[in-house]
């Protein structure tokens, strides 16, 4: 009965990972195909779609892009977050709740709504459809995750450090630089680390916001049109490799920021 | 000043900016998409006297109501057959698997999460395609004798959710299970329940919170995509993100993509209801 049990349940939990990595697998195996489509039978191994991908100045340049707009929109919704729950944690104003609740609020909308509302905004007001306009969408859509993340992470120990600091003589700007920046740095290279990850992976914003350069997401769209096409497996098994080495760098470098504080 | 004024007028310096931003990027952007909404395009032009026409049009033209049944059907099944697939596997990695390999396992799920999404959908369609994976599969195994059609149809958008979603919703699940005090299935066990029977009367009653936080978002997240349907399903079968994304760039007929955002933003305020007691559950 037992032994049953564990059949059952390595052969479920076998059929659900199998489900989960069939299309991530399928798209790496097939990026080194040796052929013209990325479908069976494999051949290869080869890097030719690599290389080619690498010739590709409209991918390289979307690849540009992306970080400039990731790095950009990240910082911005990171500063921004983090100055709205140090002000909503520390000095606990009247209508705080619904400061609070103003600046979740866009969570609750989806991103091709924000992204209509912005291109009527930008027609309205005759301005055209460009990468920074892209930034802005983007900053919308992290900033109530970066200020969430942030204001997890004000406890109450942090404030004592900071009276001390103000006791000692320390003025407000050196509080904020000295004691609350270096102590909540954890938290803000994780809501950093997650708004990069969000603005490098959206797409429908910075379809409907940009024109002439477009982000990475957009210009796969495009090359999509043409089909199967194994260059397209060689970017995507790029992006993944990326992401998965972004993520491993960011739980690595909050784990030994930990890690040095409790030493 | 009082202490008490001055706190808040400092509180509200510090989140100025934030809200500045939210205000303008954000609040104003929704009032105009509202406002739109009850615009009207008439020949190239833009008529600003405000009327219901579009969501006359939104409700009864058959394009629009199909493109809005579709939505809450494709969103519907994508709920069930994910907490269907997402249950039994988050059961096992919480109760069955040992903790330290669950935890890994847990972590390998979510692994696919991080390929782009646009990438994701495609990866999909090499699996789908005429010639993918499944049908040289089927076809080498005797299943069928012809290549059957899965790319570009409503099973094929299904499928894609259901993969990405079953990731999600194990995670909510398996958060919700493991808060359980071990102590209140073994009472089961040990006042004469059935496996079977704490399952159902003891488990799964407190799990539904995970369910339904998993369930709440993973339809507010695939009601509202655009990318999956329009990669796996086609444009034969129009979903709302689909009708509202044609609007935009093949007509530019802005004010009726705003009047079905609205109705889409509708769907989402409804669907929030039902969802909103459950989660006053979870945090009493």
């Amino acid at each position: 009965m037992r032994r049953l049990g564990t059949i059952v349940t390595v052969v479920y939990l076998a059929l659900v990972y199998a489900f989960i990595f069939l299309p991530v697998a399928t798209l790496m195996l097939f990026s080194f195909q040796d052929g013209l489509v990325p479908v069976p039978p494999f051949r290869g191994p080869s890097l030719r779609w690599y290389a080619s991908l690498l010739a590709n100045e409209r991918m390289t340049a979307a690849l540009r892009n992306s970080v400039v707009v990731g790095l950009g929109s990240a910082a911005m919704a990171t500063l921004l977050g983090f100055l709205a729950a140090y002000g909503l944690a520390r000095f606990r104003p009247a209508a705080a709740r619904a400061i609070r609740a103003l600046l979740i609020a866009p969570i609750g909308v989806s991103y091709l709504v924000i992204g209509l509302g912005l291109s009527i905004g930008a027609n309205e007001l005759g301005i055209g459809r460009s990468l920074g306009l892209v930034t802005i969408g983007h900053v919308v859509i992290n900033l109530p995750l970066a200020f969430a993340v942030v204001l997890s992470q004000m406890s109450e120990h942090h404030e004592h450090l900071e009276r001390a600091a103000r006791d000692l003589g320390a003025s407000e700007p050196k509080v904020l630089g000295l004691v609350t920046v270096p102590v909540v740095l954890p938290g803000l290279l994780a809501a950093f680390a997650l708004c990069f990850t969000l603005s490098w992976d959206e797409f429908v914003i910075a379809l409907l916001l940009s024109r002439f350069d477009v982000t990475l997401p957009v210009e796969i769209w495009s090359a999509l049109r043409t089909g199967l096409d194994p260059e397209t497996n060689a970017v995507g098994t790029l992006v993944f490799a990326l992401s998965v080495g972004l993520l491993a760098a960011t739980a690595l470098a909050i784990a030994r920021l930990g890690r040095r504080r409790s030493a | 000043m009082t202490e008490e004024g001055r706190s808040t007028a400092r509180g509200w310096a510090f989140a100025g900016p934030a809200l500045a931003w939210t205000l303008v990027f954000f609040v104003v952007p929704m009032a105009l998409v509202l406002a739109y909404s009850g615009f009207r395009r008439i020949g190239g032009s833009l008529e600003t006297t405000l009327s219901l026409a579009n969501y006359e049009r939104a409700l009864g033209t058959p394009v629009f109501r199909s493109a809005l049944a579709n939505s809450i059907e494709v969103g519907l099944l994508t709920v069930a057959v994910s907490v269907l697939v997402a249950y039994p596997a988050a059961y096992l990695l919480a109760y069955r698997v040992p903790a330290r390999w669950g935890r890994l396992l847990l972590a390998l799920a979510v692994l696919p999460f991080w390929t782009s999404y646009v990438v994701r959908s495609y990866s999909w369609l090499l699996v789908l395609a005429r010639e993918g994976v499944v049908n040289r599969a089927l076809l080498g195994l005797g299943v069928v004798q012809e290549p059957i059609t899965l790319a570009n149809t409503r099973t094929a958008t299904v499928i894609g959710f259901v993969h990405f979603f079953t990731m999600l919703m194990t995670l909510t699940i398996y958060a919700s299970l493991v808060q359980i005090p071990a102590s209140y299935r073994k009472a089961a066990r040990d006042l004469g329940a059935s496996g079977w029977r704490t399952l159902v009367h003891v488990t799964l009653p407190l799990s539904v919170p995970g369910v339904v936080v998993g369930a709440f978002l993973t339809f507010v997240l695939a009601i509202g995509d655009y990318i999956t349907p329009q990669i796996l399903g086609g444009a034969r079968e129009l979903l709302l993100p689909q009708a509202i994304m044609l609007q935009v760039q093949r007509t530019g007929d802005f004010p009726m993509a705003a009047a079905l955002s609205v109705v889409l933003l509708a769907v989402i305020a409804v669907a929030y209801v039902p969802a909103a007691r459950r989660f006053s559950l979870v945090t009493r």
